[in-house]
């Protein structure tokens, strides 16, 4: 519908604007469906080639014989500080992240800052303080950079684009591809810590105990995983929409089933406090330093070992299993014991009313 | 969790199936009320463990699907004059009026705050006196206590930029409009918990008597919902049509009295039409004749704006329990949660939305990604 309309607004004209809404929403951004149509539908639409349609977390290829795994990602978070990290410690570990789910050793980050009119110098230096302790800890460094100052009430405070380049040392391919019928689904640790975290200090809420953000580096963990010599076919970290928003990409690229039991699914207490009163499903609340991982059955008992062995890896869990059929769809078993679809929020998960 | 985990125990589950399978010798019809029960039953597949002969009919109990569509013109007006603010729960954001919803009024640069309380917009109007403040008021009887106490405490601190547009609706009214139908097939509730938490179960004691309908006060876990139940077919089988509580860990006979007052105080029972449904006689509250000055709808001059609902959409029947989600020719199709028809596809209380991100039929998928 709505084919070749021009866009009234701007005379920019869309080959298919997104249905009926004329404007971006936030929606868009929320890592639900409406997100999953404007990359579809603008971007990948726009810049398609062959790197860009793995639609992984970072583009891998090759260069003089080395194999590379290349990434960015924006930063926007109000607050720039919350309980956990910062907006410093999430663009290090967001891009550290990508590039790690793509079985790469991240090794070199670019760091752009959009800074507002009227920022305090201290947060500013917070922030740098921040990335450079994450940076180390991740074994990166910031190679390269840029820096604009907009005017007060242009920005919110300070936005942060990192990119990060890294080296895959081994011949495994990792990505949605790979996943087949009959492999394990691992997940890092406990879910939703990161955006439950920031919604109480953002929205002032208190719950009943303190929840602090997941945020941290995953590449070690990988690491971990590779040199135990385990068949890794994807792995994913967990951000904005979290399991079910990973796992519906998954299973939508790779056509396969995934069914995963809700019981076995590892949420701590404050966070399923929270997200019941909100009424927000705590496996697609975001998450900045966990992962899933998508393993050859065999090696899953050995693979949650490493796992749990790992750095921010301790409360590692088998959640489910890959399977074949179509349409490729996630399931979740209840706690009664009953499937059901498991499906991408709409756009972002709004709190319910009552 | 406590309060969480006992009522959602695998074991518990099956024995209650299994009593109600026991229980159950002849074909009813059960509607529970609430939308929380909805997603509830859906969330967790409760009505697979049911015995054949009985049938869960999902009720008028979500706020957000209620709300008439003019009420959300209304709303996305307000929002999209300079100088005022509206604040509302999110999931009010993306229901559908006539020509355009509120988060799309807010990319347009209206002000939309999502707040989590009433009482957070009273302390955006005392925090910004320039700005005109106007919380968006849906939902049962449970909101309207705070807010109620929101607008008490925008008087006492004086506050002349606040104001609330309200679309508070009552559930025993909607309850008897059910029964009252000819279209009915409804023979016995499971009340909602919440409500009567702050009502109290008196006022639906009539309606048993009147109607011949068994009533029962239910909770909103799968055990609550299962026992609730397990209770009412007890109720059919035997003719008896009682009211009675399985909520009992929060809800008296006699509801909260402190909360009751407050909604008294500032609130008057008021005709109110219902998306879907159409006007139902003292079914809604609006604000009393002594708190007149905050009803945004005179504020902003729009009590005299009517809307029509699109046609296509069959949510009054689903709020009625008459069709079931998936019955509608446009489920899944022509109506999703990203391009609703009807409220009931936007609320995670509602029926359509509750079936789409539970139970969307395969072939509606298929069609969908062109397979």
């Amino acid at each position: 519908m709505n084919r070749d309309v021009a866009d009234p607004q701007g005379g920019w004209s869309c080959p298919r604007p997104l249905d009926r809404y004329p404007q971006v929403l936030l929606a868009h951004g929320g890592g639900g469906r409406l997100m999953q149509q404007l990359l579809e539908q603008v971007f990948l639409r726009a810049f398609d080639n062959p790197l860009l349609n793995q639609r992984h977390d970072g583009a891998q290829f090759e260069v003089g014989g080395q194999r590379l795994a290349f990434t960015t990602d924006a930063y926007v978070v109000r607050p720039l500080f919350f309980p956990g990290g910062d907006i410093g410690t999430l663009a290090v570990n967001g891009t550290v992240n990508d590039l790690a789910m793509c079985g790469a050793q991240p090794r070199w980050l670019s760091a752009a800052f959009i800074l507002e009119e009227g920022l305090p110098m201290a947060a500013l230096g917070r922030v740098v303080e921040s990335m450079r302790a994450a940076a180390k800890a991740a074994g990166v460094e910031f190679v390269t950079g840029d820096t604009k100052v907009v005017e007060r009430g242009r920005g919110d405070g300070l936005y942060v684009t990192t990119a990060g380049l890294g080296v895959i040392p081994h011949g495994q391919c990792i990505g949605p591809a790979q996943v087949q019928a009959g492999d394990a689904v691992l997940v890092s640790g406990d879910l939703g810590r990161h955006g439950m975290a920031v919604l109480s200090v953002r929205e002032g809420l208190e719950f009943e105990g303190p929840i602090v953000s997941d945020c941290a580096p995953l590449a070690a963990l990988v690491g971990a995983l590779l040199e135990g010599g385990i068949e890794v076919h994807c792995l994913r970290d967990l951000t904005r929409g979290g399991l079910v928003a990973a796992l519906n990409e998954i299973a939508a690229c790779a056509r396969v089933q995934v069914a995963i039991e809700e019981a076995a699914v590892p949420v701590s207490e404050p966070v399923r406090g929270a997200c019941e009163m909100l009424g927000l499903d705590p496996l697609a609340v975001a998450n900045e330093g966990r992962l899933v991982a998508f393993v050859a059955a065999r090696d899953a008992e050995r693979a949650l070992e490493l796992l749990r062995a790992g750095p921010h890896g301790a409360g590692a869990q088998r959640i489910g299993a890959v399977h074949a059929g179509s349409p490729s769809r996630v399931t979740l078993r209840s706690r009664i014991g009953i499937a059901r679809v498991l499906d991408v929020p709409s756009g972002e998960q709004l709190p319910r009313i009552c | 969790m406590r309060f969480l985990d006992e009522y959602r125990d695998a074991a518990q589950a099956g024995a209650y199936a299994r009593a109600l399978r026991r229980v159950t010798a002849r074909p009813w019809t059960i509607m529970e009320v609430c939308g929380g029960q909805t997603h509830a039953i859906v969330r967790f597949g409760i009505d697979e463990l049911l015995p054949p002969q009985l049938t869960l009919v999902h009720g008028p109990g979500c706020p957000v699907c209620v709300t008439p569509v003019e009420l959300i013109d209304k709303a996305c007006e307000i929002a999209a004059q300079p100088g005022t603010m509206l604040c509302s729960f999110g999931d009010m954001l993306r229901v559908p009026g006539t020509r355009t919803d509120l988060q799309a009024v807010k990319a347009a640069g209206g002000d939309v705050r999502v707040v989590y309380s009433p009482l957070d917009a009273v302390k955006l109007a005392a925090a910004h006196p320039a700005a005109q403040v106007v919380f968006f008021a849906v939902g049962f009887e449970t909101t309207a206590p705070p807010n109620a106490m929101a607008v008490w405490q925008a008087r006492r601190q004086g506050l002349k930029n606040f104001s609330l547009l309200v679309s508070h609706v009552l559930v025993p009214p909607a309850m008897a409009a059910i029964l009252g139908s000819p279209s009915n097939r409804v023979q016995g509730f499971l009340a909602a918990g919440h409500v009567c938490t702050v009502m109290g179960y008196r006022e639906y004691e009539p309606l048993a008597r009147r109607y011949r309908v068994p009533i029962v006060v239910t909770g909103f876990e799968p055990l609550d919902i299962l026992q609730g139940l397990v209770m009412c077919v007890q109720q059919l089988e035997t003719g008896r049509a009682e009211v009675e509580n399985q909520y009992a860990r929060s809800v008296r006979r006699e509801g909260n009295l402190a909360a009751q007052r407050i909604v008294r105080e500032v609130f008057r029972v008021v005709d109110r039409k219902w998306r879907g449904v159409g006007e139902i006689p003292e079914s809604g509250l609006g604000l009393a004749e002594a708190y007149a000055e905050f009803d945004a709808e005179r504020r902003f001059g729009l009590t005299a704006y009517t809307a029509a609902e699109p046609t296509e959409c069959l949510s009054g029947l689903v709020l009625q329990g008459v069709k079931k989600p998936n019955e509608c020719p446009a489920f899944a199709t022509r109506c999703t949660p990203e391009h609703p028809l009807g409220a009931t596809m936007v609320s995670s209380e509602g029926a359509c939305a509750a079936y789409y991100r539970y139970r969307r039929p395969v072939e509606a998928e298929c069609e969908r990604e062109g397979l």
